[in-house]
């Protein structure tokens, strides 16, 4: 988790700060619709391909109506693969049936599935990336509260989010100072690394401290108070209820099988 | 170790998602009946300290590798394992979002796997029973390291049960439990070392933060909902298992062939535990990182990225902007 990362966290946070129609979409509404997308998208049989191939559009169309570059949210996804790469590479190797054809070469079980997970890979990774992207984490993090997760955890993941660039800076400024201490060589030696990461987290229990007492002295009483919530309007319905059915459709009849008719025929 | 969403069935996700938020019910309500409001901050800023402290590391003579703090074992020692499984599960959710590192169908799976046996089977049964609430110890080493292991090898059998479980991978569960186990008992031994040290350096260096004895008999281990969860998680994978076996018959001599069989997998496996050490190893040295960073002013680039999002005044504010703010006004107190 090097430096880079930080900057992307806060150019995700810039992404979600943005006033476009997806933007404005009660998080809610965009919770749930991610999470049906997620669940039909798993829940195909292991060697489907073509029928997934429709869901890309919910991804794709929230990218731009939300103005989102999409190259950073594709860096995202590559660094981000190697564990289904690593699990799904061996299906190939470990599955030779022959499940369908294309022409006269024959496609094995196994190199359908593993196909099919990367897809599956592709579309739960970005629409999970979008959601952020285009809600941001003070949006979503109030709407889960009212979709019913603890209060406790919600305040914890604002807090969390909130803190993570103070510590960071910290962590890097103790970082700087001991490569300037320390020249030519690279790595820490175990004894400092040990010291260093003791006193960071010495400074970040007393820069707790210092924040809980200017929560005191603001009035704070273990609550966390949301002004009036807002209802839904009819736009969020429309957001909701348009790509359930969407989804729906998708999962019941194989779109992409019938634009393209027969040729894909065999690879479903 | 964390699961991505492409590895996992809606039902195996939706199981490890009720069961992860119950325990999240249940600790949130504890963290609330403690009535340490305290509390709040302490988890927000030590949650972010675990993302920073792994962006540090360490050389591991004689290896080339690089070795960095886990998160769920201090988490335990440092908050008691309620508070600690809620940080760890905000954690996660961070990085299914921002990282796309898991994912949001795998979150109930992650939380559980990364969050419950650190906190609520190592942090209680092992580090608490030998180490005896001494931080400064050889016997604390010992005891970090033990519950360090035992955490991370429940986790890395959780991961390749959920997995199987789901059914889109192919990989046969021996050859699967031999890639994981192995690789997560160096991990846990690094994860236990640094968590004893770091937990000893705070303890010497400020006594008066570390929970002593008597804080923590407040917070007794209550070994009910520990053996509740375990029934349920037993139950989960007897079930599984069963649904397994039952849809393939011949499972386990099959995977045993296949194991055994196979030159193929032998040969392949060393491929995918590489894969699997670079992908743990995909935070670089930060070092050098940091020291590049330094030579490439940033500006660079974040400039195409506010010419694509103009910053608006507070003037000329549309009205749907109002609920934003309405939403953003009741953070005043940090």
């Amino acid at each position: 988790m090097g430096l880079e990362t930080w900057i992307e966290v806060s150019r995700m946070d810039e992404l979600g700060r943005q006033d476009t129609p997806v933007h404005r979409i009660d998080a809610r509404v965009k919770t749930v619709t991610t999470l049906l997308f997620i669940i039909l998208v798993m829940s195909f049989s292991r060697y489907e391909v073509s029928a997934l191939t429709p869901f890309f559009l919910y991804p794709v169309a929230l990218l731009f109506l939300g103005q989102i570059p999409p190259r950073s949210l594709l860096m995202k996804i590559l660094v981000a693969a190697p564990f289904a790469l690593a699990v799904g590479l061996f299906n190939p190797f470990l599955d030779h049936r022959p499940v369908s054809a294309i022409g006269t070469m024959s496609i094995s079980g196994g190199w359908l599935s593993f196909v099919s997970i990367m897809t599956r890979f592709l579309l739960t990774v970005s629409a999970a990336l979008v959601l952020v992207a285009c809600t941001g984490m003070h949006r979503l993090c109030a709407g889960l509260e009212r979709m019913g997760v603890p209060r406790v955890f919600a305040v914890q993941l604002l807090f969390l989010y909130r803190y993570l660039f103070i510590i960071a800076d910290e962590g890097s400024r103790m970082l700087r100072s001991i490569e300037l201490r320390s020249a030519g060589s690279k790595h820490l030696r175990f004894r400092v690394y040990a010291s260093l990461v003791g006193h960071l987290l010495l400074r970040s229990m007393a820069r707790a401290d210092r924040v809980y007492q200017a929560m005191l002295a603001r009035g704070f009483d273990g609550q966390m108070r949301v002004l009036h919530p807002t209802p839904l309007r009819w736009s969020d319905w429309v957001f909701l209820l348009g790509w359930t059915a969407f989804f729906v459709a998708a999962r019941t009849w194989n779109l992409a099988g019938m634009l393209s008719g027969p040729f894909m025929k065999g690879a479903s | 170790m964390h699961m991505a969403d492409a590895l996992i069935s809606p039902a195996v996700g939706g199981t490890m998602w009720a069961i992860s938020g119950g325990i999240m019910a249940y600790c949130a309500r504890r963290v609330k009946e403690s009535l340490k409001d305290n509390l709040v901050p302490l988890m927000g800023v030590l949650g972010a300290f675990i993302f920073t402290a792994q962006m540090i590391n360490f050389s591991i003579p004689g290896t080339g590798s690089s070795g960095h703090l886990g998160g769920g074992l201090i988490l335990a020692v440092l908050l008691g394992p309620h508070a600690a499984f809620l940080v760890i599960a905000s954690v996660l959710t961070v990085q299914a979002f921002f990282f796309a590192d898991g994912g949001l169908l795998a979150l109930g799976c992650n939380i559980f796997n990364l969050g419950f046996y650190p906190a609520f089977i190592a942090y209680p049964f092992l580090y608490r029973v030998i180490a005896q609430d001494r931080y400064v110890s050889a016997r604390a080493i010992f005891a970090a390291m033990a519950a360090a292991v035992a955490g991370l090898q429940l986790g890395a059998f959780s991961v390749v049960l959920e997995t199987k479980a789901s059914g889109l991978s192919d990989l046969p569960f021996g050859t699967f439990v031999l890639l994981m186990q192995p690789i997560h008992l160096a991990i846990g031994l690094v994860e236990g070392l640094t968590t004893a040290v770091v937990v000893s350096f705070v303890a010497r260096a400020r006594p008066e933060v570390m929970p002593t004895a008597s804080s923590l008999a407040g917070m007794p281990v209550n070994a009910r909902p520990v053996l509740l969860g375990l029934l349920m998680a037993t139950v989960f994978a007897g079930g599984i298992l069963s649904w397994f076996a039952s849809t393939h018959p011949d499972g386990l001599e099959w995977s045993i062939a296949k194991v055994t069989g196979k030159e193929e997998v032998a040969g392949r496996e060393s491929g995918c535990a590489s894969a699997h050490r670079r992908c743990r190893k995909q935070q670089p040295s930060c070092l050098i990182t940091i020291s590049k960073r330094q030579q490439k002013p940033l500006p660079a680039r974040s400039h195409p990225m506010k010419q694509t999002i103009p910053r608006r005044g507070r003037r000329g504010m549309p009205a749907h902007r109002f609920r934003d703010l309405r939403v953003a006004s009741s953070h005043w107190l940090w």
